[in-house]
Formats: C-alpha cells, sequence, structure tokens
C-alpha cells in the first residue's frame, strides 16, 4: 500500500475534525479501549487477528442501540479524498450500529483506504453486483443546520472516530 | 397586470422582505461562501460538471429505456416498481400500501409536489416528517421555501417559540443544540413506532435498481431502517444509467447547494436488502425490548412519478428542467431570491431560480405565472448549476408562453409604441419595457420636451396606474443628439493607414439615446490606443423584450443587429460593445435567435469595451495615451452577465494598470436589473437587493471613493442610492 492515500485520509480526516487512530491488529485492543463508552454495541469485525472486547455487546437489542453511547463496527473501506468510510450494511447490524449510538468507531484496513471517489464508486458498484443491499459513504458525524446554527448530531451519531489498522 | 394585483403583489412582497428575508439572506450567504470555497478545491470542476450533464442528457434521452431497466431490476431484487401516470394515482397505490399503518418520512420534494402527506391521512394514517426543517414546518403548518433547507426562512428565535408553545417543555427550549436534541428524541420515539419508512430518491441507477440519498441528518437511514415497509417516492427523471454514474453528482451535489464537500450521509440502497430492521411495532409492552430481525422479506415499493415529466421530455425548451438534481445552487445564487425567499419566489411546491421550469412541467404555466417575473435574467445561477441548465432561458420562455395566454386591458396605451410580434392581450407594461428601443427613439426626438413631460407629476402617475411605472423611480433623459448622430457628424480620427484594428461600436439603446456621453468616451479611449471607429446604427439587441419574455420580438431584434453589423464583421472589423447585458446577448442568447452561422460571427468578434481595451494593451498599444488614476480610489460594481462570463477581472486589471485604486463589490446584483426596478410591483425589492450594493460602498474604506459601473441598470440604480454619481469605467480612461 502507498502511503500517500493514507497520509491524504488523515489529513481529510482533522480537516472534518475526525480523530485517526493508528493501530495493529495486536495494539487494537488497548487502542480500542479508552475510545469505548459504556455500554458500546458492535458488530464482529472481518479483520484477522482483531476482535472486539467482550464489554462490547454484539447482538444488542433495540433497548441496546438507544442506550448506546459507543458503537463499534468496520467500514468496508476509506476514501482518501473526502475522510470518509464506507459502511457496508449487513444481518450482523453494521447499519444499526454504526447510527444510533452517540459515538461511532469505524475500524477500517490500511489497504482498504481508497484514494478518490472513482475508485470508490467502481467498488461500490462491484459490491452492489455482488448482493451488498446497503451501503453508506458517512463522512464525519450526522450534523444539521436547520434549527439556526450547525448542530453535530442530528439523527445520527454526534462523534466519529476512525481507527486504521496499519497491518492489515 | 390589472393595478390592483401590482398592489397587491408589491405588498406581498414587502410583507416577506419583513418577515423572512433576513433568515433567507443570512443562510444563503452562509451556503454561497461554501459553494464558492467548496468548488474552488475541485481541481476538476468544469469537468465534473460536463460529465454530470452528459451522463442526464443521456437518461433523459434514453428514459423510456431506462424505466424497463430499472423495473427489471428492482422485480429482480424483490420489490415492486409502480409508474404513476400522476399525484392521483400515486397517491392511490401508496394508500394501498400503507394501509393506515404509521409512517415516518424524510425529506422528498416529490412526495410534496403530490401532496401525499394529506392523501394518506384521509386514509387514516399518521404520517411524521422526520428531517428537521421539515418537521418544523409541519408543526408550523407552513410549506418549504426552498428546495434544500426548507425552513430557511425561520430564525432560530421562531423555531424555539414555536416548539415551547406545541410541546411545552419543562425546562424552554432555546439553543440550536437544545432544539434538535428536543426534536431528536421527538422524533425518534416516532420512527421506533412506525411501520413504513417513506423517503424520496436523489438518484437511480437503472442497472441494479439502487437509491441514491443524500443527507445530513440520518433521518433518512433511521426511516429505512427502524421499518420493514420502504416506500421510496421520485420522479421519473432521477433514474440513470448506472451505480458508477452516481459518482460526478455525489461530488457535486453539496458542494452545489450548501457547499459542504459532501453531505455526512450518502446512502446506497438497494432494496431489500439484509439489514436488520426493527421489526413488529412492539407487542411485547415497550417497543424498546425488541430484537433485530433479519431484514430480508423487508417489503420494498419503487414510485417513479411521471406528473407532466414525459410531456417536457418531449419540450425543446423545457427538457434540461429535467437534469436538475435540486441542488438549489440556483436559488441560492439568486439576488432576489436571497432577499424574499422561496415563499415569493416558488409555486405551489418548488422554489428559486428552476422553479418555473418545475411548475410549469408539473402544475401548469399558471403556477409558474405568479413568480416567474423575479428571474430578472441576470445569469448568475448559469455557471452555479452543476448540469449546467441554462435557468434564465427556461424563465424566458415560459414567461413568453404565459404572455400568450393572457389579456390586457390598457393595449391602446402603448399602441404605436409597440411595433412588436407578439400576441394581442400582451401586458403593455411588458409591452412598454419590451419596445424600450422604439420609447428612446421618440423620447430622444423629442427631447428635452419629452423628458419633461414624462416626469410631470399627472403622467407619472398615470404612468403608475396604467403601465406599473413606479413613480418613485426616475426616468431615464433622453439626448436629444444621439450617439450616432454625433458620431456621424463627427467622423472617424484614426486614419485607415495609421489604424492599429478597426472596430465597429456596438450604439446600445441606451447608449444611443441616454448615455451617449460614455459612447463619446468609448469613441476617444479606443482612438487613443490607435483603433478606427465606426459606429454604425444598429438598433435594439433584443435584450428588452427578451426581459419581457417577447422571444419573437427579441428575434427580430437580433436579425435586425445583425444585418447593421454584418458589414463590419464581414470587413474583418471588431464588434466593440458597452453594455455587459449586450454582450452577453451576443454571446449566448442569440445562439438560440439567429442561424448558427451568423451567431458564431458576433460570438467570435465581439468584445466587452475594457475587455478589448485590455486586450489592446496587451497586444502592445500604449496605455499612458489613456488617462492616469494617479492613485484615485474607485469603488467599482461589476455586471451580474459580465461577471458570469468572466469578464470583470479585464476591467480591473486595467483601471489598476492606469495607476486607480480599486475596491470591488462582490453583490450578486445591483437589483435594478433593466426594467425590473421600474414596475411598481418589484420596485421595493429592487431597492432591498440595492441596499446590499449600497452597504458595500458606504464602509469606510469604500465612502468617499468615486463610484464606477459597468452596466447601464447598475448605474441607474447606484444614482439613485448614492449620492455619488457613479460612471461607467471607460470614462476615467477618457484623456480628454
Ligand atoms: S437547476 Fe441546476 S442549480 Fe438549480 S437546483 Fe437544479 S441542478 Fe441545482
Amino acid at each position: 500500500m502507498p502511503t500517500e492515500p493514507l497520509a491524504t485520509f488523515e489529513s481529510s480526516l482533522t480537516e472534518i475534525g475526525i480523530e485517526l487512530v493508528r493501530t495493529t491488529a495486536e495494539g487494537f485492543e488497548s487502542a480500542l479501549s479508552p475510545r469505548l463508552d459504556a455500554p458500546a454495541v458492535g458488530t464482529p469485525l472481518p479483520f484477522a487477528g482483531v476482535s472486539l472486547p467482550d464489554a462490547v455487546e454484539t447482538d444488542p437489542t433495540v433497548a441496546d442501540l438507544e442506550a448506546a453511547r459507543t458503537g463499534v463496527t468496520a467500514a468496508g473501506y476509506g476514501v482518501a479524498d473526502y475522510g470518509s468510510v464506507v459502511i457496508r450494511g449487513g444481518p450482523a447490524g453494521e447499519e444499526p450500529v454504526s447510527l444510533y449510538a452517540d459515538e461511532h468507531v469505524a475500524v477500517v484496513a490500511a489497504s482498504d483506504v481508497l484514494p478518490d471517489m472513482e475508485a470508490t464508486f467502481d467498488r461500490l458498484a462491484e459490491d452492489v453486483r455482488e448482493g451488498t443491499g446497503r451501503a453508506v459513504i458517512a463522512t464525519g458525524p450526522s450534523a444539521t443546520a436547520d434549527m439556526g446554527a450547525l448542530v453535530k448530531g442530528a439523527h445520527g451519531p454526534m462523534e466519529v472516530t476512525v481507527v486504521l489498522l496499519e497491518d492489515r | 397586470m390589472a393595478v390592483d394585483d401590482r398592489r397587491r403583489k408589491a405588498e406581498r412582497i414587502r410583507h416577506l422582505l419583513e418577515t423572512e428575508g433576513d433568515s433567507v439572506r443570512e443562510n444563503t450567504r452562509v451556503f454561497n461562501e461554501g459553494r464558492y470555497e467548496s468548488t474552488a478545491d475541485l481541481d476538476d470542476y468544469e469537468e465534473l460538471k460536463d460529465e454530470a450533464r452528459a451522463i442526464k442528457e443521456d437518461a433523459i434521452e434514453r428514459l423510456p429505456e431506462l424505466l424497463d431497466r430499472v423495473t427489471e431490476a428492482v422485480e429482480a431484487n424483490g420489490g415492486s416498481v409502480y409508474l404513476a401516470d400522476d399525484a392521483a394515482d400515486a397517491n392511490r397505490y401508496i394508500t394501498e400500501v400503507v394501509d393506515g399503518r404509521n409512517v415516518v418520512k424524510s425529506k422528498s420534494m416529490t412526495s410534496e409536489e403530490m401532496d401525499v402527506n394529506d392523501a394518506l391521512e384521509e386514509s387514516g394514517a399518521d404520517v411524521r416528517e422526520t428531517d428537521l426543517a421539515e418537521f418544523v414546518l409541519q408543526v408550523a403548518d407552513e410549506a418549504p421555501s426552498h428546495i434544500v433547507a426548507p425552513a430557511i426562512h425561520k430564525s432560530r428565535e421562531e423555531i424555539a417559540d414555536l416548539f415551547n408553545e406545541v410541546f411545552d417543555p419543562e425546562e424552554p427550549l432555546e439553543t440550536a443544540e437544545e432544539l434538535t436534541r428536543f426534536a431528536r428524541e421527538y422524533l425518534g420515539e416516532e420512527i421506533l413506532d412506525a411501520e413504513v419508512g417513506m423517503t424520496g430518491a436523489n438518484f437511480v441507477a437503472a442497472d441494479t435498481g439502487t437509491l441514491a440519498l443524500v443527507t445530513s441528518e440520518g433521518n433518512a437511514r433511521k426511516c429505512v431502517q427502524a421499518t420493514d415497509t420502504h416506500v421510496a417516492v421520485a420522479g421519473v427523471e432521477k433514474v440513470i444509467p448506472s451505480v458508477e454514474d452516481l459518482r460526478p453528482f455525489v461530488e457535486l451535489i453539496g458542494r452545489s447547494g450548501t457547499g459542504q464537500d459532501l453531505t455526512s450521509y450518502v446512502s446506497l440502497l438497494t432494496p431489500p436488502g439484509d439489514s436488520p430492521t426493527f421489526g413488529g411495532s412492539g407487542e411485547s409492552g415497550s417497543p424498546g425490548d425488541r430484537d433485530l430481525e433479519p431484514g430480508d422479506d423487508r417489503e420494498f415499493h419503487l414510485v417513479l412519478i411521471d406528473n407532466g415529466r414525459m410531456a417536457m421530455r418531449e419540450d425543446d425548451d423545457l427538457r434540461e428542467t429535467l437534469y436538475c438534481i435540486r441542488c438549489s445552487a440556483c436559488a441560492n445564487s439568486c439576488a432576489n431570491f436571497q432577499h424574499v425567499g422561496g415563499h415569493a419566489f416558488g409555486g405551489e411546491t418548488y422554489s428559486g431560480g428552476i422553479a418555473t421550469g418545475w411548475e410549469a412541467g408539473v402544475h401548469g404555466q399558471e403556477s409558474a405565472a405568479e413568480f416567474n417575473d423575479l428571474c430578472t435574467g441576470c445569469s448568475r445561477c448559469v455557471n452555479q448549476c452543476p448540469v449546467k441548465i441554462d435557468i434564465p432561458w427556461i424563465n424566458t420562455v415560459v414567461r413568453d408562453r404565459i404572455n400568450r395566454g393572457t389579456d390586457g386591458e390598457f393595449d391602446f396605451l402603448v399602441e404605436g409604441l409597440t411595433p412588436d410580434a407578439e400576441p394581442g392581450g400582451l401586458d403593455p407594461q411588458k409591452r412598454l419595457f419590451g419596445n424600450f428601443d422604439t420609447l428612446a427613439r421618440l423620447g430622444s426626438a423629442f427631447a428635452p420636451v419629452s423628458n419633461r413631460i414624462a416626469r410631470s407629476g399627472p403622467v407619472r402617475s398615470l404612468m403608475e396606474r396604467t403601465l406599473g411605472v413606479d413613480r418613485r423611480r426616475e426616468l431615464p433623459a433622453f439626448e436629444r443628439e444621439t450617439l450616432v448622430e454625433w458620431f456621424e457628424a463627427r467622423g472617424p480620427r484614426v486614419s485607415p493607414d495609421e489604424a492599429r484594428r478597426t472596430a465597429a461600436l456596438y450604439p446600445d439603446a441606451y447608449t444611443n439615446y441616454v448615455r451617449t456621453e460614455r459612447g463619446k468616451a468609448a469613441v476617444r479611449v479606443l482612438e487613443a490606443l490607435g483603433v478606427r471607429v465606426e459606429v454604425p446604427a444598429a438598433g435594439e439587441s433584443g435584450r428588452a423584450p427578451l426581459s419581457q419574455g417577447m422571444v419573437s420580438t427579441a428575434r427580430s431584434n437580433a436579425e435586425a443587429v445583425y444585418e447593421a453589423l454584418a458589414p463590419s464583421l464581414a470587413a474583418g472589423r471588431d464588434v466593440v460593445v458597452i453594455e455587459p447585458s449586450d454582450v452577453a446577448m451576443f454571446r449566448g442568447e442569440y445562439e438560440r435567435l439567429l442561424p448558427e452561422d451568423e451567431h458564431a460571427a458576433l460570438r467570435e468578434d465581439s468584445y466587452e469595451v475594457m475587455e478589448y481595451v485590455h486586450g489592446l494593451l496587451a497586444n502592445g498599444a500604449d496605455a499612458d495615451a489613456l488617462a492616469a488614476g494617479d492613485g484615485e480610489r474607485i469603488a467599482y460594481h461589476s455586471h451580474c452577465q459580465q461577471r458570469t462570463l468572466g469578464l470583470e477581472p479585464h476591467t480591473v486589471s486595467v483601471l489598476e494598470e492606469r495607476g486607480f485604486d480599486v475596491a470591488t463589490s462582490d453583490v450578486e446584483c445591483c437589483g435594478m436589473a433593466g426594467s425590473f426596478g421600474y414596475k411598481s410591483e418589484y420596485y421595493d425589492l429592487s431597492v432591498d437587493v440595492g441596499e446590499s450594493l449600497v452597504d458595500q460602498f458606504t464602509t469606510d474604506d469604500t465612502a468617499d471613493r468615486a463610484v464606477v459601473a459597468s452596466g447601464t441598470s447598475c448605474l441607474e440604480q447606484l444614482d439613485a442610492l448614492l449620492s455619488r454619481r457613479p460612471a461607467h469605467p471607460v470614462r476615467l480612461l477618457d484623456a480628454r
């Protein structure tokens, strides 16, 4: 993986006010735990050697989702130019988990950071054709300016953190 | 228009200026700044726009085929597609699907167009808008005033008052944060209780049946995610060929509208999909106890509505409207919109620049007639539109069609002044302004008597009552000797052998009859730079009738102008134009009015006067032959069409080169806009828009500067609103 998209990814994230946590599979748990505000919900992560701590509820009820302070999901890929992460919805509940908690932690593999929208849409099209029913290009927290000033956290999370697995 | 109608319209505009203007202006200002910044960051902005436009052109061309395609794709995924002829048809279908259940909705202009909420509520269903702005409007029982930010006309204080009154919370709500939290919680519960989620679709990819939803709040995601029936409604024009085609739109839509590089969420949904739902409605007591349920047997209905769109597709002038991606850039960049907002600038559903096209297409011309004249044709929206729609042209065409459908009562008054090719019954006010050339010719022939008569009280009041010419507005004073006559008597002063170039100076009606001094200055400046000048007697460009929607009169004017200039063009001479709106005609609208080769000749060889001077200096002409600025401080207002054409920098650069210290305005428009500021129904708005320009020219830095403006209308407006008399920039260069 050339380092350039990663550097761009990081600076794009900084620009939209999102923290990027760089770690490895081994360091994942200790990098994640200070960012887990209980109660936390999550979906199983698809990266070899990486799993969520027990404190994270991975089979949440609706009430769990509503109460969650942190929601951890994998992101299918990142978009360097914009600092976006692509959440692929699936049966494990990535969509609701990434949407209901106050803070969304998106875990993305360095090898899945794509340079720009062109690459992203090629990949999205491939995904759709292979049966991914839902994909969300998420950029920053949810937001609204409808109430007279910009407010972060409208219907969705008010904060987003991206955890980058540098060795994946 | 009858005098009472004019008065009512003026009152309504005044009311909106007072009640909604400030909020709209502040919010659109933020959007505009964001757009300029965000689009400047895009290296390939122009290419992206071309790409977006090409995709839409192709999609609308192949629409019937794409509709078949998307139907197949959605059905293959297990969803259903319903092609509805009109609103009633769509509502009937949706009402059946909903079957009295609770509906949560995310924002959709198409559903506003159909009034689906009313239809559903009549059938016993509960409908809740979950977009925060739409929620505010639903609570306030008001109509949207903007296609992207529907409650843009409401201030935070007004929303707080509304919520405190309706919901009576324990602690009164005050800050934007508190209001948002309150709405989030309130709507969150409604979403949990709902069984049907209704959304629009910004785009639909035909090959896979994928919907793209562009949102920031996350409510559309929640509406779809939490419920197990999803109804998406969209106009048929939203279909594009493939998922890959979404890319330019995704990069353009947020930037063009609210100035965000990307909105928080771009959701691609290929329903039904397997993302879990909240399933049943909490039979076990509290809805929160529910488990997530598998989403694979979610029900999905895509309702694509025609409602006049297929007919628009067949209409050569309205077709472009279908390329619109509803980003709102045209509304935000519109000076009049900025001051009155969408409640004045819109019809039954749509508001802002392109609203005329939409309303004429989906609700009929009557719905567009009410606000169509608020477009002054300034063209500031044209470069802002991500799909390059010629919005002013659509407004002109619809105006023309409206003209052809009305009957007037004071026709006799302007009869004889109106050698136009328009239908009987055309509004006499339009007829008057549309034939400015004739008026100016007569005014000049009888000057100064005509000026005195025109200014007399009884005549002004008659003109106001019958023609709607506002008596507060000073009328132009016609010169006895026209520019053409002056030049004929004087003759050219540069001999053919020593001439660096030869140019025909186009005598627009204003320069020829009213502001001859700027024409004379232009002649002397060009001659000082070694240009042999001629001033052929060519009439009005057609701008005046065009702005009244009198397309066929404009066409005959264009033909006459071409005929008058053709010998100069044939002899390889340049055409130099003083009035920016006429340069814009020659380069732009003439494409629609003249045969292609004639338009091409004028487009290639005509120059705005300061652009021409700039070119002469760049090619070695001696700048010292022009008057020197010696550090004189001036405040310069360019002209909207001049800025659209990218011509402002030439003037600034020439003036700076000659040693003037130039400060420039950055408002979109002076507000006068040709005849607009004379019309009694629009006078107040014209002045209100003008005040923004005045504000810029009365700051500490600008208050003592001499005022300079390129456009005729801008000069008139500044003259009326400032105590300093403004001049055309070419006069500063005139060394005599
Ligand atoms: S006409 Fe163009 S600028 Fe206006 S809303 Fe449509 S796409 Fe946007």
